[in-house]
């Protein structure tokens, strides 16, 4: 990621909030370039909705530092908070529209501005094109379905041609076909702006969808942040695994390291992975289910080559529309994700024998939650390193 | 003094003692209210239960404490305000600030408070996030003022204490009816009693127009001077 002139859109550190003695946030660093959007990933509760409030001024922080295009903004009061907070716009997960007409509405920000009436509405205007609504410009918004009064409340913050966009997951009350369709349509619009960015949202799939860069959050601490492709490939923490798909996490020891593949023991069986580990040491192994194959239960033996395949019994199906969820015990749990048509030409149910196999390359090692605390911390650092190169 | 003026002339000054004193209680009431909704201080809690306790004090009460005040030996007695229409303005902004204020602030208490910060996140000041919440709980606010208003116009004893019901001077309709009903004149009192209830039909027919998204324009290019 270049730095362009003039630094990064955003810059935190040591970004510290508590609530009742709680801590909700505690970022030891946190940039957003220009023009980047970033995703800030996690759970309910894991203070990205705080993290969005700090970052638009709404709220202080406890402690640490924030500068915005360079500028400490932290506890700024009044006119001086007001002009910083001038350059963002917040979406929330609710539209939050006021009373009135769709037009009012999106000229609301030009009006606290002082715009003139005039080229307010003209703006309104232009700006409920690009949203898919220049016909409903005169209407009342109770009248407005859920996705049409997120796109209004999306052109309400567009029309003051932000700087930086804060998003607070902004789709998560949408039915999906509406939700994908805003999720491109924003994309799209974010791009075409080369518009700065930071999108919360604690869904997987759409952090997928619409990162450049992606951050989870856990506890109000950096569990792991990079591009979508380490987060979902090459999770650092069982945590962070578990959160992005893989279902299958298991505990266990190094027996040895050769050419590249370590052989892990693991609940009885014994596991191979992509990497290079000193024997003897704990780790966390994670399998994503749609990284399982499912075959039938002959096949097992018959190829000597492959590794990490198992026969065992089913113990679950759960279906999901085209895709069914299949537990095998192998005799540890193993979950896959196959389609429901090989499903049903497996002969898969609950009892029925069947084989499994991963590819060693599937499988992510992270470091066992005994070490964690002390890698956490170094991570942090590294980061911190890395962001700054 | 013929009965017919003392008549009007009641009818008169009762519309513009009260309709000054609910403009006045508006003017500080609301704005009290508004505070109260949106910030938080030390003696706040304190100050709502005075507001809430004031809201039903029998307005005798009121009106004594207030004569004990301005009477010619009390500390406001060089103003000379005993048995004037001023003092009567002064006794009905006192029962009708707590009304305005306490109905506003439960109002305002109503509205979503995330729309406070989305006009905030939007660039919007402090004082014009506020204006947001008061538009979300315009109808409220004019019930608040509507309430007040028909508290004083409706009142007799603290007027009568403050004001003393002198005929043709600062009799209201309520005052008249008292004495008229004294006097066995029920007729008279039928068509004052008849007279303040048109009063308070067309008052708020007229205020009611106001909460309505069609009045809204109105209010707002009278109270706050910008309409777009």
């Amino acid at each position: 990621m270049s730095i362009s002139a003039g630094g990064p859109a955003i810059e935190a550190d040591r970004l510290k909030k508590e609530y009742n003695g709680r801590a909700v946030l505690d970022v030891e660093r946190l940039i957003v370039e220009r023009g980047e959007i970033l995703v800030v990933l996690g759970p309910s509760g894991c203070g990205k909705s705080v993290l969005l409030r700090v970052l638009n001024l709404l709220e202080p922080p406890g402690a640490g530092a924030v500068r915005f295009c360079g500028r400490e903004v932290q506890g700024l009061e009044g006119r001086a908070r007001v002009e910083v907070s001038r350059r963002m716009a917040l979406i929330f997960q609710d539209p939050l529209l006021f009373r009135g007409s769709v037009r009012d509405n999106v000229a609301y920000g030009l009006k606290v501005r002082g715009v003139p009436r005039e080229e307010r509405l003209a703006r309104a205007r232009k700006m409920l094109e690009v949203v898919g609504l220049e016909r409903h410009g005169a209407r009342n918004v109770s009248t407005l379905s859920g996705g049409e009064a997120q796109r209004v409340a999306l052109a309400r913050a567009l029309v003051i041609a932000p700087e930086v966009l804060l998003l607070d997951e902004p789709f998560a009350n949408l039915d999906a076909p509406t939700r994908a369709a805003l999720q491109e349509e924003v994309r799209d619009i974010l791009r075409g702006r080369s518009m700065t960015a930071v999108f919360v949202t604690h869904d997987q799939d759409e952090a997928a969808r619409m990162g450049d860069r992606i951050m989870v959050l856990n506890g109000g601490r950096v569990a792991q942040e990079g591009s979508p492709r380490d987060i979902f490939y090459e999770p650092e923490t069982e945590f962070v695994a578990g959160f992005v798909g893989y279902d299958n996490l298991y505990r266990g020891e190094v027996a040895r390291s050769e050419g590249g593949l370590a052989t892990i023991a693991v609940e009885g069986a014994v596991l191979q992975a992509v990497a290079d580990l000193e024997p003897g040491r704990r780790v966390v192994l994670g399998v994503r289910p749609e990284d399982v194959t499912l075959m039938p239960a002959g096949e097992v033996g018959a190829r000597a080559s492959s590794r990490n395949a198992f026969g065992g019994k089913v113990t679950g199906v759960e279906l999901r529309g085209p895709a069914a969820r299949v537990t095998v015990a192998c005799p540890f749990p193993l979950v896959a994700l196959v389609t429901r048509r090989s499903a049903e030409e497996l002969g898969i149910e609950v009892g029925a024998d069947v084989g499994a196999r991963f590819k060693a390359t599937a499988v992510a090692v992270m470091e066992n939650a005994e070490r964690a605390v002390r890698d956490t911390d170094e991570a942090g650092g590294l980061h911190g390193q890395n962001m700054r190169g | 003094m013929s009965a017919g003026y003392q008549f009007f002339h009641a009818l008169w000054l009762s519309l513009a003692v009260s309709g000054i004193a609910a403009l006045i209680a508006a003017l500080v009431g609301i704005p009290l209210g508004a505070a109260l909704s949106e910030f938080r201080f030390a003696g706040r809690r304190a100050i709502l239960v005075i507001i809430h306790a004031f809201m039903g004090l029998p307005p005798v009460v009121v009106g004594l404490y207030t004569f004990l005040v301005i009477m010619r030996s009390g500390p406001l007695g060089s103003l000379n305000l005993v048995y004037t229409a001023t003092a009567m303005v002064l006794v009905q902004v006192i029962l009708a600030v707590p009304i305005v204020a306490g109905f506003t602030h439960a109002s305002l208490e109503e509205v979503d408070p995330r729309l406070g910060m989305q006009a905030r996140s939007l660039g919007a000041t402090r004082g014009q996030a506020m204006m947001v919440k008061a538009r979300e709980a315009r109808a409220g606010i004019v019930a608040a003022v509507i309430a007040g208003f028909g508290r004083v116009i409706a009142e007799v004893g603290a007027v009568t204490i403050v004001g003393g019901a002198i005929s043709g001077k600062t009799d209201t309709i309520t005052t008249l009816i008292v004495k008229s009903t004294r006097l066995g004149s029920y007729a008279t009192a039928a068509a004052l009693g008849l007279a303040l209830i048109l009063v308070a039909i067309i008052v708020n027919v007229f205020m009611t127009r106001l909460q309505s998204e069609g009045g809204r324009r109105e209010l707002e290019k009278r109270v706050t001077g910008y309409v777009d």
